[in-house]
């Protein structure tokens, strides 16, 4: 576990839906927005991809926050991705409580391909939520 | 049915006669009204264009001590009472921090909603038009009135949450129970000036002329309201109104209450029709309405 | 496996934050990968070049290109792979400039960045699997939707191509709203004048079908091949016998209001919508038909000589297949009853702007009198309101609708040729006139024609001695006014049709909050909609005028004649596939999937000796979003492209 709190920096994985969230990112760069760099983006074609499993992975290897990003309701390409995965996240949640995990680490957005803004603060909230909650102790690394 | 009630001053100073009315007609009617012990001004204009927080604490302490006193609904007459008091419910409900703020001020928690009613409501959709008919000792027939609702009853609608925005009935609806009939008329929710009266007294003079002309064309007799301050403007100022703009205006300005009470069989007096600037004897003593003022 | 890793400077919008150098070093440093270089400029020739020489020199076999968003240039670097002949899906796309050089100040930082982002696609890159394009059919027919200007346009402009068309209209007739203007802005051309000639060429073009008085009923399938299942609506008359000649519907004693003349005049149980209606075929609305409600009259069946009227008729239910769809619904009018201050709508002689068309127009409910409809006589003074219901958050939409500033200046105009006596006063928050022509035309309304345009909104109307007393506010003199008015006409905004929700759904495609489809691209795809094969035009997307909706249609219809004129369909083959041994016939991913696109399958199981139903995908039908994939318990239904594998190790590698 790292020691130092000063030179811990969160590490936090976005599963972001390439309709909505990665574009949304992406116009985040087109329009300079400037946000800190710690999550890192995995690109999925849609909200509704992200297995449970995916989550449990991230925090299990010492991921500290975890955040799933996809299109607004009613707006999911594939129609209805997006409330199989609130559903899903809605229930994996409960189970992190129960697990005594910080619910703050597992968070879900919807962020639209031409809500930019939204995803620059959304970034920055999210890294210091996880900057409060502290090093992920489940980690081993 | 019991009530927590929230007089404010108007009805404890110049609008004696809203205050005597409403409990009145809610003793022959079996409405209980609880004066909430100890309350304080709502604030009313002068608050809310001062200081945003003074406007909210002062209800607020009102509205806690209304708690302290059981599970009752409060209820109001006033029109201003009723939006201020309404206004800091909606504030503690949607807004954090200035239920935070608030709680600071008043210096206890304000442990959520008291629900606040205007009498209009509860005699309407608590008691019930056919309940009131019921009761009644005779209907007032012949009687022609402007029923006049003022600006603030029914604005902003988010917050007051009472009646038609535009077009509302309840008192019309009181009215036809009680066998007056009210005109149809287009300045039911206009502004009389309110709070103007004393410090640009030109403004109300005019706003309040067009309300009366209005009323008058439209064939009404006289006016029925449900706020202190709207009986005032057209009631006190209604001889200057006559001077300043050539008119020959006559309308006495009744509170509903007053003439619920009439058709209730209460004596006149105990109504506070004696308090009346423009004296409704002669319209309601020449149709044999009035047992006695 | 050899990977090559390439990273672009994009100039110095990645060089200037990312050090490339040092990020194409540490590439080096990453198992398998055996070359990585640098360009300026790599999606360029000579980038290119770069990566294609590479791969034959070192015989790479896998490609990581470290540049721009894939949404920008995965395919330019695919074509690139497949011209060096590696399979095009052995390439990841490493967005180290919108996600990284873009958003970062620190070189620091950002080069660290730039090389985690890398080691994600170097990970993933090891597990993509050469895969094949698929192709599909293609049903080289188109269904177009509505049957207002817009569906007429887009069906006369797929005809040209010779490729048959089926419109659906929900009407008795086709026209749409058009067929109820009387004049149009900015030239005065007479709306049925030149939509008449349109809705004739379009009925009589053989490679035109029309359904009117049907509905969709539900559409099933995908780019070409949907299913449509069309309701046809009982018309009561044998379309095969009549003649039009209008016997029936003059003597049909049952009288309502007109919806074509929004209640001004009534119309028969049995009529056609309007005069020019094509086709020129009544209808029998069953709800007020005397004979179908209770078996008295029956007088139009007696005087019709072809005996073309069937009370016996019921709702028929066809399906069609089409390769593309144009949405053609248009809009329907704002119901300004939700403004009190203008009376609920319960004033007669406070109108709208249609009701103010029917008036004007010739052979519309009055003749073309402008006239007061509470007690006919002739209108005056008439004010105009802009924006009822539109720049409204809280009682319509906020969207501003774009027509009605140029209608209200249009009957201004007729007001006064109309009635020479009259004086129109215009209130207004701001006049939008853009378009050609179009400011032109408002000046000349206002200078030539007399009209009074008041800055500001109205904030009562009332009757007063057979009047409308209108007050409202003159922002730019600062004045409260008040005119005693003979006529009051509003604006409203356009909306949404009232189901429009319910057909975007069945369609699957999206829909903003106001309820009007949302297009693939607001600027560089704005006919197009995210699901392939599925076009929008007119009105159903935004409000628009004539032109632009005639525009939008032959717009629509280039979009679906590109479809129709391939031999085959391509189709990404970034599907999900089940392993049939891992599958246990759960089915828990069929219930996930919104398209349909997998079945089950009886498999031999060798080891158990019997049948077994296991899950197939249908490749042809699969859209790859991969909701199937999070469902399955056995992790038996993969993703190709994004699979389980490749996303659990991109975590790992963090």
């Amino acid at each position: 576990m790292t020691g130092d709190r000063s030179e811990w920096e969160p590490k936090i994985v976005g599963f972001l839906c390439n309709w909505c969230s990665y574009a949304g990112a992406d116009l985040a760069g087109q329009s300079r927005l400037e946000y800190p760099p710690n999550v890192k983006i995995i690109r999925v074609p849609c909200s509704g991809r992200v297995n449970p499993l995916f989550v449990l992975k991230c925090l299990s290897s010492g991921v500290d926050g975890v955040l799933i990003s996809g299109c607004h309701t009613g707006d999911c390409h594939y129609s209805e991705g997006n409330f199989h995965a609130r559903r899903r996240f809605t229930i994996l949640r409960k189970l992190f409580e129960y697990l005594g995990i910080d619910p703050k680490r597992f968070q879900m957005a919807w962020v639209s391909a031409s809500e930019a803004d939204k995803w620059a603060k959304l970034v920055k909230g999210l890294v210091e939520e996880i900057r409060q909650a502290g090093p992920n102790k489940l980690g081993h690394r | 049915m019991k009530y927590a009630y929230y007089p404010g001053c108007s009805l404890h100073s110049t609008a004696k006669e809203y205050d005597l009315s409403t409990r009145e007609v809610a003793k022959a009617l079996g409405i209980e009204l609880i004066e909430i012990p100890d309350w304080i001004c709502c604030g009313a204009t002068p608050a809310h264009i001062t200081m945003h927080l003074l406007s909210l604490a002062l209800p607020v302490k009102n509205i806690i001590k209304a708690r302290a006193m059981g599970s009752y609904e409060i209820v109001t007459c006033c029109a201003a009472c009723f939006s201020r008091l309404k206004t800091a419910n909606y504030f503690m409900r949607t807004d954090d921090e200035h239920r935070q703020k608030v709680e600071q001020i008043v210096g206890e928690p304000y442990k959520g909603e008291v629900k606040v009613r205007h009498f209009l409501d509860v005699l309407v959709n608590d008691f019930g038009l056919k309940n009131l008919k019921g009761n009644l000792v005779k209907e007032l027939k012949g009687l022609k009135v402007a029923c006049y609702y003022g600006c603030l009853l029914t604005r902003p609608p988010e917050i007051t949450e009472l009646d038609d925005l535009e077009d509302p009935h309840l008192i019309d609806d009181l009215m036809r129970t009680i066998g007056v009939e009210p005109v149809q008329w287009p300045y039911k929710t206009e502004c009389c000036g309110a709070s103007f009266s004393l410090t640009k007294t030109d403004i109300v003079l005019k706003l309040s002329c067009d309300i009366l002309q209005m009323a008058y064309d439209e064939g009404a007799q006289a006016i029925v309201v449900a706020c202190p301050l709207c009986q005032s403007n057209l009631d006190l100022r209604q001889s200057t109104i006559n001077k300043k703009y050539k008119k020959d205006f006559n309308l006495p300005i009744f509170y509903f209450t007053q003439l619920i009470g009439l058709a209730l069989g209460i004596d006149g007096k105990k109504l506070g029709l004696d308090k009346h600037i423009v004296p409704p004897a002669a319209l309601l003593g020449e149709k044999d309405k009035l047992a006695k003022i | 496996m050899k990977i090559g890793v390439f990273v672009c400077h994009c100039g110095t919008n990645i060089a200037a934050t990312v050090d490339v150098e040092k990020a194409a070093k540490a590439a080096l440093n990453l198992a398998k990968v055996k070359f990585s270089t640098t360009y300026k400029y790599m999606c360029s020739s000579p980038g290119q070049a770069l990566i294609k020489d590479a791969i034959k020199e070192k015989g790479l076999d896998r490609i990581v290109v470290c540049a721009c968003s894939p949404s920008l240039h995965e395919k330019t670097f695919r074509e690139c792979l497949k011209e060096s002949g590696i399979n095009p899906y052995l390439l990841e796309i490493a967005n180290i400039r919108e996600h990284c050089s873009w958003v970062h100040r620190d070189r620091e930082t950002a080069t660290r960045k730039a090389i985690e982002i890398m080691k994600l696609a170097v990970t993933k890159v090891t597990h993509n699997r050469p895969l094949e394009k698929t192709h599909m059919p293609i049903e080289k027919r188109v269904l177009v939707i509505g049957g207002g200007i817009s569906g007429i346009q887009s069906a006369i402009d797929i005809s040209f191509a010779k490729f048959p068309v089926v419109i659906v209209e929900r009407e008795a007739s086709i026209g749409g709203r058009m067929a109820r203007f009387d004049k149009t802005f900015p030239t005065l051309d007479c709306a049925a004048c030149i939509l008449t000639p349109k809705m004739v060429t379009v009925a009589q073009n053989k490679y035109v079908t029309l359904h009117t008085y049907a509905e969709i009923e539900e559409v099933t399938g995908h780019v070409g091949d949907f299913k449509v299942k069309i309701r046809k609506k009982a018309r009561f008359v044998d379309t095969s016998k009549c003649t039009g000649c209008g016997a029936c519907w003059n003597k049909c004693p049952a009288k309502v209001a007109s919806e074509f003349d929004l209640g001004l005049c009534k119309r028969t149980a049995i009529y056609t919508p309007f005069p020019q209606a094509v086709p020129n075929i009544p209808v029998i609305d069953r709800e007020n038909c005397l004979y179908l409600k209770s078996k008295k009259c029956g007088l139009c069946q007696k005087v019709c000589p072809f005996g073309a009227i069937n009370y016996q008729m019921q709702d028929e239910i066809i399906e069609e297949k089409f390769g593309a769809i144009i949405v053609a619904t248009g809009f329907t009018q704002f119901d300004h009853s939700v403004y009190g201050e203008y009376g609920y709508g319960k004033y007669r002689d406070v109108i709208t702007g249609l009701h103010f068309e029917r008036m004007a127009n010739s052979s519309g409910p009055t003749g073309g009198k402008i006239i007061r409809p509470s007690d006919g006589k002739v209108a005056r003074d008439v004010v105009f309101i802009q924006c009822v219901g539109s720049r409204d958050e809280q009682k319509g939409v906020s969207y501003c609708s774009r027509l009605c500033c140029m209608y209200t200046a249009k009957h201004a105009l007729l007001l006064k040729e109309h009635n020479p006596d009259s004086q129109a006063y215009v209130f207004y928050i701001d006049i939008r006139a853009a378009g050609k022509n179009y400011e032109e035309f408002v000046k000349k309304v206002q200078n030539e024609y007399g009209a009074v345009y008041l800055r500001g909104r109205v904030s009562r109307i009332f009757e007063k001695g057979g009047k409308l007393i209108v007050r409202g506010a003159d922002t730019l003199s600062g004045a409260q006014i008040e005119i005693k008015a003979d006529l009051v006409v509003l604006a409203v905004g356009l909306i949404a049709q009232n189901d429009a929700a319910k057909l975007a759904q069945m369609l699957h495609i999206p829909y903003d909050q106001n309820n009007l489809f949302t297009e693939a691209h607001p600027k560089l795809a704005p006919v197009e909609t995210i699901t392939s094969g599925v076009f929008l035009t007119g009105a159903c997307q935004s409000p628009k005028d004539i032109p632009d909706t005639v525009a939008t249609a032959s717009a629509a219809s280039v979009k679906a004649l590109g479809l129709l004129v391939q031999d085959q369909l391509e189709k990404e083959p970034l599907v999900a596939r089940v392993d049939k041994n891992l599958c246990s016939g759960c089915q828990a991913c069929i219930k996930a999937c919104s398209f349909n696109a997998i079945e089950t399958k009886e498999v031999e199981d060798r080891a158990l000796k019997r049948k077994r139903t296991v899950a197939e995908v249908i490749e042809g039908v699969c859209s790859g979003c991969g909701n199937c994939t999070a469902v399955c318990r056995m992790s038996a239904i993969d993703l190709e492209g994004f699979s389980n594998r490749q996303i659990m190790e991109e975590i790992e590698v963090l």
